[in-house]
Parts: structure tokens; sequence; C-alpha cells
């Protein structure tokens, strides 16, 4: 199991590597090979020449393709300085690029916005996992009767709604009209743990409600297809009550494909539910992304993208193991 | 054909068993107006071909086709007395696993992929039993050394896809056997397995049988199987008793044309292969629209001899010798004299 465990954290570690070296390519050897220097992104809206020269100093851009490379990937490990002469940043492990916009590490920009992300992500994925997998069993034991109907119907009506929608119209009832949360905004867990929670309700309602319906689905049609089993009859003829046949012998098999939808559901959650944040106004890692692409702020697009990649390689890692967990047929012998 | 001989009251009494489906296609007539019973000690073969009922059957007396919107279930299920039809679900399921208990054809579709052999067993037996998880482990490792598994307290702890074909039914077995059954249903317990291994499996239901006195019935399509291990024959047809009665009876003297075409079917290695297979010609009714008076007379060589009844009366199940019943138009003289001149060449 050890092995097995190593093996898919170097098979993660591989691949994000090749994903920093994707992102690379992308972010600045593509623009300098179209003929758009990288460094005048960099530094801003129409610079002139000299600040030009000092980013392209700075950031090391006159250097080899390898070198830049190898530059950026010493400096996530040990962190790296910026320097142009005159001007001169630290930037501290890991460093994942600096933002000069802003005159800061992206590291410590997505180190500022990753509870918030971290909170919505969380508290969303806890809702839908449980609302989700407990509707769909519901619905797959009684299938075809009024639960389900009714299931189907709100599932449809949580897909389809986006959550411009659905998140705008919450808040209009809960915060402007009823005042039961008056103006919603991001409390630090340390700081309130209840008034955290408090005000990350209505942004979790909307979040969940939208991969509520997916893993009501899901759990349903693999419920139906497990219910069906050979085990599931020998489990009835022992003699089991119908709760441990469903919540035992059925459900286990059927979390299987959930697993790993969650995972990546996980996974992508952390790279920023940016229309969720938007919505609700608060300064997660979709918030940061969304501005640095609005601003052109390339390292912040570049770290946040490397960043988010890190947590959907993790969550794959993580589905992997679990399912070695949940099914001794793929653990190694 | 080991079987003591009847005494008293059978532990399981089925008389006018129907079980119909409402499906979007119509009504499935699974099972119609069946009746048959088991003693202790005794087994019963039932034969007959895929969707002919059998295993319809032994889910209804197991309780797992219940009453329901779109199940019917009509006529008497006694377990030792106690109606299971008309009892209700809890009291069924607090029955099921304890006092009969059903093995499946295949046993590695039928064991949870994702739990031990020994989990397994231990549920089974902690269901019916007040003991803790050590108790029951022990018990389960006491069940798998009494089905023949060699080094049970280590291959307790084995996921059912570690173990072969024959050790799995095995195990479904003693999972089956961990409460001492009355009654223990093997629905084709021997199809999936090796013929070598089919007759290991054999031998040991016959060695549980005498261990606990428990009544058995063995489902079937293989004629082998009944002759060596049962002391009853059931041949079912769309779901009623074609012919019914002691296996040595009824293998030296069937009267029913479908169950001579049975015994005419099965492969005899000690004959010359000069002739292609026997077959039944036809294929098997349709259980929506079964056909009237006899279900058999579409496919019966002696629908002729039975006159205009064939397809308009159902024949009765009647006694034709002690113990043997035979459901079927024909006169009983026409019926051993085609037996005698025309079957029994053929064999």
């Amino acid at each position: 199991m050890a092995r097995f465990i190593l093996g898919r954290l170097i098979g993660g570690i591989v691949i994000l590597w090749l994903v920093s070296v994707l992102a690379f390519v992308l972010f600045f050897v593509i623009p300098k090979a179209l003929g758009n220097n990288p460094a005048v992104l960099f530094a801003g809206r129409s610079p002139d020449p000299a600040t030009i020269a000092g980013v392209t100093k700075k950031l090391g851009l006159d250097r080899s393709y390898v070198d830049q490379y190898w530059d950026f990937l010493r400096g996530v490990f040990v962190g790296r300085h910026f320097d142009s002469g005159s001007d001169r940043s630290w930037c501290p492990a890991p460093c994942l690029g600096y933002s000069f916009r802003n005159d800061q590490p992206v590291w410590s920009q997505i180190v500022d916005a990753l509870p918030v992300t971290a909170s919505l992500s969380f508290g969303a994925a806890a809702l839908f996992l449980v609302i989700g997998v407990s509707t769909g069993v519901f619905s797959a034991v009684r299938r075809g009767g009024l639960f389900d109907r009714i299931a189907a119907a709100v599932s449809l009506a949580g897909v389809s709604l986006p959550v411009y929608f659905t998140g705008l119209l919450l808040l209009l009832l809960v915060s402007y009209k009823w005042h039961i949360i008056d103006n919603v905004h991001y409390v630090n867990f340390t700081h309130n743990p209840a008034l955290w929670a408090w005000n990350l309700i209505p942004a979790w309602l909307v979040l969940s409600l939208l991969y509520t319906a997916n893993y009501q689905r899901l759990t349903r049609a693999s419920m139906i297809e497990t219910l069906g089993e050979d085990y599931v009859r020998t489990a009835r003829a022992k003699g089991l009550p119908e709760r441990t046949v469903i919540g035992k012998h059925a459900l286990r098999p059927a979390l299987t494909p959930i697993v790993t939808i969650f995972g990546l559901d996980l996974g992508v959650l952390f790279g920023g539910a940016i229309l969720t944040e938007h919505t609700f106004g608060f300064r997660g890692l979709g918030a940061i992304s969304i501005d640095a692409v609005n601003t052109q702020d390339l390292p912040v697009t570049m770290g946040v993208t490397l960043f988010a990649a890190f947590f959907i390689i993790l969550a794959n890692v993580l589905v992997d193991v679990t399912y070695a967990i949940i099914d001794p047929r793929v653990r190694p012998s | 054909m080991t079987g003591p001989a009847p005494t008293g009251t059978p532990f399981l009494q089925v008389r006018d068993l129907t079980v119909s489906f409402r499906t979007d296609d119509g009504v499935v007539h699974a099972v119609d107006k069946l009746s048959f019973s088991v003693e202790r000690g005794r087994t019963l073969g039932i034969v007959g071909e895929s969707g002919s009922g059998k295993s319809v059957t032994s889910l209804a007396i197991m309780g797992l086709h219940r009453r329901g919107r779109r199940v019917g279930i009509d006529g008497e299920i006694r377990l030792d007395g106690e109606d299971l039809v008309t009892a209700a679900a809890e009291r069924v399921r607090g029955l099921r696993g304890r006092r009969m208990a059903m093995i499946f054809q295949d046993p590695l579709s039928s064991m949870h992929p994702q739990f031990t052999v020994g989990e397994q067993i231990v549920e089974a037996y902690r269901v019916h039993n007040r003991v803790s998880r050590a108790t029951a482990r022990r018990r389960a490792t006491e069940l798998l050394e009494l089905v023949g598994i060699p080094e049970p307290a280590r291959r307790l702890d084995d996921y059912p896809h570690q173990f072969s074909g024959g050790m799995r039914q095995r195990a479904m077995i003693a999972m089956a056997v961990s409460c001492n059954p009355e009654l223990l249903i093997a629905d084709e317990p021997t199809t999936a397995l090796d013929v070598t291994v089919q007759a290991q499996i054999l031998d040991l239901m016959r060695e549980l049988q005498k261990e606990f006195n428990s009544a058995i019935i063995i489902i079937t399509h293989d004629l082998g199987v009944v002759a060596e291990i049962s002391d009853d024959i059931l041949v079912m047809y769309a779901g009623q008793a074609m012919e019914h009665g002691p296996v040595e009876e009824v293998f030296a003297h069937a009267e029913h044309p479908y169950t001579w075409g049975l015994l005419q079917s099965i492969t005899r290695l000690d004959r010359q292969l000069e002739t292609t297979l026997r077959t039944i010609p036809g294929s098997p009714p349709s259980l929506i629209n079964v056909p009237p008076g006899c279900p058999f007379h579409p496919r019966c060589t002696y629908r002729e001899l039975a006159g205009p009844a064939a397809s308009t009366v159902r024949p009765p199940l009647t006694e034709t010798s002690p113990g043997h019943r035979v459901a079927c138009h024909l006169p009983v003289e026409q019926r051993r004299r085609l037996l005698r001149e025309e079957v029994t060449p053929t064999l």
C-alpha cells in the first residue's frame, strides 16, 4: 500500500512538472515567438523603453529559455531575487513569480485568498456531497416515486440555473428584503467562527445547488445499478435489515464513481469558484485570477494556474488512494 | 436418494403458489398454481428450462419477492407450518438466513467484492445471533473448515476475488449454513463451476445435509445433478408443474412428454456420436401469453393423440402411481406405451 501511494505521488509530481513546463511555454515562449515581448506585458500598459529594459533585466528575459525556466523552478523551492540593478525584490520560496502591478510575490496573494476559497469550497463540497448522495440513494430506492420525481425536477433546475442568478436572488431575499444576513462579506474563521459560517451560508447554498444535482443523479444511477447486483440479493438472503443492505452493501460500491468526480470537483473548486466569489464579493482565488486576467498580470495568472493544477493533481492522487481503500480489487497484492 | 422415508408434516409446504409480475408489456405469469413439499433430511430437485419459474419460486419462498405494486403472490408457503405469504416482511427477514438459507449460481457475483470472506460470514452469523465479533469470527473459521477450505483462519481475511471458483462456492455455502438453517435452497449451485468441482460441491451439500438434517431444494437444468443428489424431482414448464415424484420413479417411468424431451437431451458419452444431440423443438413460451390448455402443447410431439383438450383445458396434476404425479392429457396407458416403444429406445 505504501508503495502504491508513493507511486501515485511520484506520478503526480511528474504531471505537475509537465504542467509547469507547459505554463512556462504558454506564458514566456509563445508570446515572444509571436513577436510580443513579455516584458511589455509585465511592465504594464504603454511603458517607456527604459522600463521595458528594466523589466527584461529583472525577469531575466534576456537569458535563454532553459535558464529562465531553471530560475523559475529554483524559485519555487528556494526563492529568488528579481534584480534589475537599481530595483531589487526578494520573492521567498515557494516563489511562483512576482506581480509588478501589486508589487508583491504571487504566493503572498494566493495565501491571502486561499482561506476564502478553502472555506467556500470545503463548505459547499460537504453540503453537496451529503445532500447529493443521500437524496440520490432515496431516489434510487424509491425510483419512480414522488420523491424521485421531485428530486429530478429540482436537480434539473439546479444545474440549469446560473450562479449569478440564484446567487443574486438569494442575496436579494436574505440580505436586502428579509435582512437575515445584512451585508454579506467574508469574515475570517479565526476572527469569529460563527460569523464566518453565517456569512458563508448563502454562498455555500448557491454553489452546492449547482453540484448537488450531479451528485444526486450520479448516486441514483450508480445505486440503481448496485441494487440489482447479485451480492445485494445475497445480503437480503442473509436476513440483513434493509438499511444495512442499502447503506452498506449497495452504497459502498456505488460510491466509487462518486469519489472520482468528487476529487476532481474539489480540485477545480480550489482553483477558485469565480462566479460565486464574484456574486458575493469574496476575494478568493477566483477573484484574483479574474483581476489578473483583466489587468494582464501574467505572473499572477500563471501562479494561480499552477496552484490550481497542484490541487487538481493532489485531488487525483487522493482519489486513487481512496479507490484502493474502498475497493480491494484495485489494491496491489 | 439416501434421505429417510417421509414422516409427519413436511418442513416446507408450498400450495397453489402463484407469482406474477406487472410489467410494461403485460402481466408475467412466472409461477402458476405450483404445489410441492420438502421434508427435513430430504432433497427436492426442481428442473426446467430458463424461464420456467424455478428461480422465482425459490426467491418467493425466501421472501425476496414480496407482494407489492408490481408483484402478485397467491397461495401458501408454509415453513414449519407458518405461512410466509401473509407473514410480515420483518418476520420473514428474521427467518431468512436463520431457518432458511440460499446458495446462488455464481459465487463470484454473489459475494460482495469489497468485503472479506470472513466479514461476510461474520455478518450473516451476527444478524441472527447476539454474539461478539470475536465469537462470530471463531464460528466463521469453524465454518470454513467444515466446508473444506484449507487454512481457514488465514483465508478468512481474503477477499472473494482471491478465492478460486470452487472455494468461493464453498465459502457461500459456509455463509448459508452459518445459522444451521433447516431449509437450504441452492439455485444452480454448480452451473458456474468446473465439472470436477461440481461433484465436490454436491458431495459437500450431501454431507452438510446429513449433519444438519436440513431440507434441501436444488434448482438446476442439469438432470445429472438431480439424479445424483435428489430424493424427489419436480419438472417445471412455463411456471407450472409437469411431473413430480421420487427420482428413481420419474427417471425410470417418466410419463410427461416434456420430461422425455429433457431426458433425451442429456449428453451421453457412452454412446457413439453418430447422431446430433436431441433437442426439444420450439422454444419456451412467453410468460405473458402462456398457451391455453397444456402450456407445453405447441412443442409436444404427441399433441394430436391428446385430442382438442390439449389446447383448451389445462391438465390437472394427477397421481398415476404412489407419489408420482403428472399433468398430461394423454391417457395413462398410452403414455406408458409411448415411453416403452418410442422414448426408451432413444435414451
